[in-house]
């Protein structure tokens, strides 16, 4: 069973857009702050600067407080922007021109200019105030001068300020999740190659993944490859105990066969001769398969250390069909051997063993008294040992349905075994990098026919 | 024909507004439907007809009713609530605390999208006409006198002829006229001349006028020698007219007031479509590139060259300075002392 959480690349790079999008939204943030703060010290400065030049026009002339607006003092204001303008100038509260109605901070220290924001005639204004104190007829007398402006300017420089830095945000976070995928997909390298290194392996290699690896990955690293050595050794332990019963089982039925032929001997009815007959065929099929089981754990065993001997597929043919004739000639079948020599490069035991379980199923499920064939071919590239019986074929399942382990053909009904036979062969003759190939002849008499296909050497 | 449209007119504002228009002059274009454009502007009925007149052209269902007043009446009277669709004016500064002060009605269109930066502001007032400030003569009275080309040449002139002069000098009152006050203010800001001239001519007992057109006219019939600070625009006009040849128009090279005729939507209007049509055509106007038949210059025509340099005066919160009541009653009260010798 395997639940698929999210992609590890995936979050990272989600994550990393995320912080992406918070550091540019902060960024606008920032800059837009700035810009406004920067647009309205530019206005506060122009303000401050006008309503000092007026102020220095104040002056006492027969006891009146006079004063004169100065062009410059508006002129320096029309020069930035377009924005309306507002004046007052009070002395002791009283308004001596100016808006009336226009509001005036709370006065600094005398001589300091002060800021403030207000809404006048409907809208948001930037005033800055300046107050003087002016000896005038019976005393002194504080004269304040305020001017005001609206912020449309400031707002117009600081919005245009804050669409670029919105741009560039954008800009920068695109680049910024761009680069996250990069980096989620660099930093997931190693575990990818990893990946890819043990899927890459044979279905039976257990060695450990001997390759450098990050820090963060040696401890995965070392913890696949201690579960492979279990894995391996949990596998050969089973392998060592199917050996060793299969071994343990057949030296007693051996006996058994022994002393049930010497009992066919010496019996002399029919029916005890039928039943002690059929006690030395179950033993021999029991017999058969603990071979079959010892085969295939050592199949398994060796495929782990193959090797590689310059052998003759016909020596290895004709080895083998010397074997089973005795076998073969039980059930009158005869083995016809048509030989090529073909060099190929293996294992002796475990292509003696492949051949043989091949073999002993061709015999197995021939009828008495017919032949079956073993043709060595070759081309180029390839040797092909076909054996061909005239038994009743193999079906019509796919190749790798019958080769599977315990798995037997649909038509075998009414013979014993144990379904062990072509998955030894085809065991083997992959780890030689060969192929087992299987198909019914086309012409239904001569039966099943199964090809052990190996390279040359 | 005057008094009628008067009394007219009175009747007209009685029902609108609980406050006297001193009108100087008032006249309805019928137009085949039921919209009416109101139209208040201190210019001349018989200057700004062509253009009423090309308007209709357009939209013949619109109606344009004229008034004409003074500048500062004008000033008053959109202060006071007056409903107009247009206020047209060539006080500029009136026009523009008038905007400052949030009587005006912002206007965007694609024409006045076209002006230059100058000749608006904030999309509450738009320039259509650059017009300079002239000194017209009347050659008779300068026969055997070399023509003066700058201030300093006129005051000596004025200077030495006092008989011949005396009396025969008109200017602004620019305690009345909006316009003449504009001009004597921007001048004062300008040229240094201005004051010895103002004397000089104070010591001639000046005529003092409210308005351009009757300054011309008199000089066109003799009765003055010389106007000083007139429409540049109006007396082209009247020169065009004038058959004696004796009246002649002089530009002082030492400096040129050059002022913008602008038109703004109050905030009372009503009828806002018809007077950003009328602001559209008048900005198209001003922005023409031939002179063409229309009585008044087009924003390229005087700006460029003529004005030493200066350009026209600039729109902008400055020109509020001299409508600071304690500025104006100071530079009035200067004023007075150098005109009224007695």
């Amino acid at each position: 069973m395997t639940f698929e959480t999210r992609s590890i690349g995936r979050r990272l790079t989600l994550l990393l857009a995320g912080v992406a999008a918070l550091l540019s939204l902060l960024s606008w943030g920032m800059v837009t702050a700035l810009a406004r703060e920067a647009t309205q010290r530019t206005q506060d400065n122009v303000l401050a600067a006008s309503a000092t030049t007026i102020a220095e026009t104040l002056r006492s002339e027969q006891g009146e407080v006079r004063l004169e607006l100065p062009y410059a003092a508006f002129s320096m204001l029309g020069a930035i922007s377009e924005d309306r303008v507002f004046y007052r100038v009070t002395a002791d509260g009283d308004t001596l021109t100016g808006y009336d109605d226009l509001p005036q901070p709370m006065a600094g220290r005398r001589g300091q200019i002060v800021f403030d924001t207000a809404n006048y005639v409907g809208v948001p204004i930037r005033i800055a105030s300046i107050s003087r104190r002016i000896l005038a007829g019976d005393g002194p007398v504080l004269v304040a001068v305020t001017v005001g402006q609206t912020r449309d300017g400031a707002g117009a420089i600081a919005a245009e300020l804050s669409r670029l830095a919105a741009i560039l945000s954008v800009a920068f976070f695109l680049v910024a999740v761009a680069l996250s995928a990069f980096v989620a997909q660099t930093s997931l390298r190693p575990l990818n190659e990893i990946a890819a290194a043990v899927s890459r392996r044979g279905p039976s290699d257990l060695r450990p993944l001997e390759r450098p690896a990050p820090a963060d990955l040696a401890p995965l690293l070392t913890a696949l490859n201690r579960l492979m050595a279990r894995l391996g050794e949990s596998i050969s332990r089973s392998e060592d105990f199917i050996a060793e019963a299969a071994h343990r089982i057949r030296t007693p039925l051996a006996t058994v066969r022994a002393q049930a032929e010497i009992a066919l001997r010496t019996v002399s009815s029919e029916p005890e001769k039928d039943r002690l007959r059929r006690i030395i065929r179950a033993v021999d099929e029991s017999s058969r398969s603990a071979g079959q089981l010892l085969d295939h754990a050592t199949v398994a065993f060796r495929i782990e250390d193959l090797a590689s001997d310059n052998l003759d597929l016909a020596d290895l043919a004709s080895q083998t069909v010397a074997a089973m004739d005795p076998t073969a000639s039980m059930r009158d079948i005869r083995l016809h051997l048509q030989t090529a020599s073909a060099q190929i490069t293996g294992d002796a035991v475990l292509l003696e063993t492949a051949i043989r379980n091949v073999l002993d199923n061709a015999i197995k499920y021939s009828p008495e008294d017919t032949t079956v064939t073993l043709t060595i071919t070759r081309n180029e590239s390839e040797a092909c040992l076909t054996v061909m019986d005239q038994g009743p074929g193999l079906g019509d399942e796919p190749v790798a349905v019958l080769t599977e382990r315990f798995r037997r053909g649909n038509n075998t009904d009414g013979i014993v075994g144990s379904g062990l036979g072509l998955t030894i062969a085809a065991d083997v003759l992959r780890a030689h990098s060969g192929r087992l190939e299987l198909t019914t002849a086309p012409n239904r008499s001569e039966g099943a026919c199964v090809s052990l296909v190996l390279p040359l050497a | 024909m005057r008094v009628p449209c008067l009394a007219l007119g009175l009747i007209f504002w009685c029902t609108g507004a609980a406050f006297a228009l001193e009108i100087e002059d008032h006249h309805l274009f019928p137009g085949t439907g039921e919209r009416v454009l109101r139209i208040v502007s201190t210019t001349d009925l018989a200057v700004f007809e062509p253009y009423i007149l090309a308007f209709q052209d357009d939209r013949p269902a619109v109606s344009v009713d004229y008034t004409v007043v003074s500048s500062s009446e004008m000033h008053s009277a959109i202060r006071a609530g007056a409903q107009f669709d247009l206020a047209v004016s060539s006080a500029m500064d009136l026009q523009f605390q008038l905007a400052n002060d949030g009587y005006a009605q912002r206007y965007q269109s694609a024409a006045t999208e076209t002006l230059p930066d100058w000749a608006r502001w904030r999309d509450l007032i738009f320039a259509f006409t650059t017009e300079p400030a002239v000194v017209v003569i009347n050659s008779t009275s300068f026969t055997g006198l070399d023509l003066p080309v700058t201030r300093q040449e006129l005051i000596a002139i004025l200077r030495d002829n006092p008989d011949r002069f005396s009396s025969a000098v008109g200017t602004y009152d620019v305690r009345e006229s909006g316009l003449g006050f504009l001009f004597a203010t921007q001048e004062d800001r300008s040229s240094d001349a201005y004051w010895r001239l103002n004397e000089v001519m104070g010591r001639l007992e000046p005529k003092l006028y409210c308005c351009s057109s009757q300054m011309i006219e008199d000089v066109a019939e003799g009765q003055l020698a010389m106007a000083y600070n007139v429409l540049g625009s109006y007396a082209a006009e009247k020169l065009a007219q004038d058959q004696s040849g004796r009246m002649q128009i002089l530009r002082m090279q030492d400096f040129t007031n050059v002022m913008l005729r602008t038109v703004l939507v109050p905030a009372t209007a009503q009828d806002t479509e018809a007077a950003g049509a009328m602001i559209d055509m008048l900005v198209r106007l001003g922005l023409r590139d031939n002179p063409g038949d229309w009585p008044l210059p087009s924003l390229s025509q005087t700006s460029t060259g003529e004005a030493m340099g200066f350009g026209p005066i600039r729109l902008g919160p400055a020109l509020m300075v001299y409508l600071d009541p304690l500025n104006r009653r100071a530079f009035l009260a200067e004023w007075e002392n150098a005109m009224e010798q007695r």
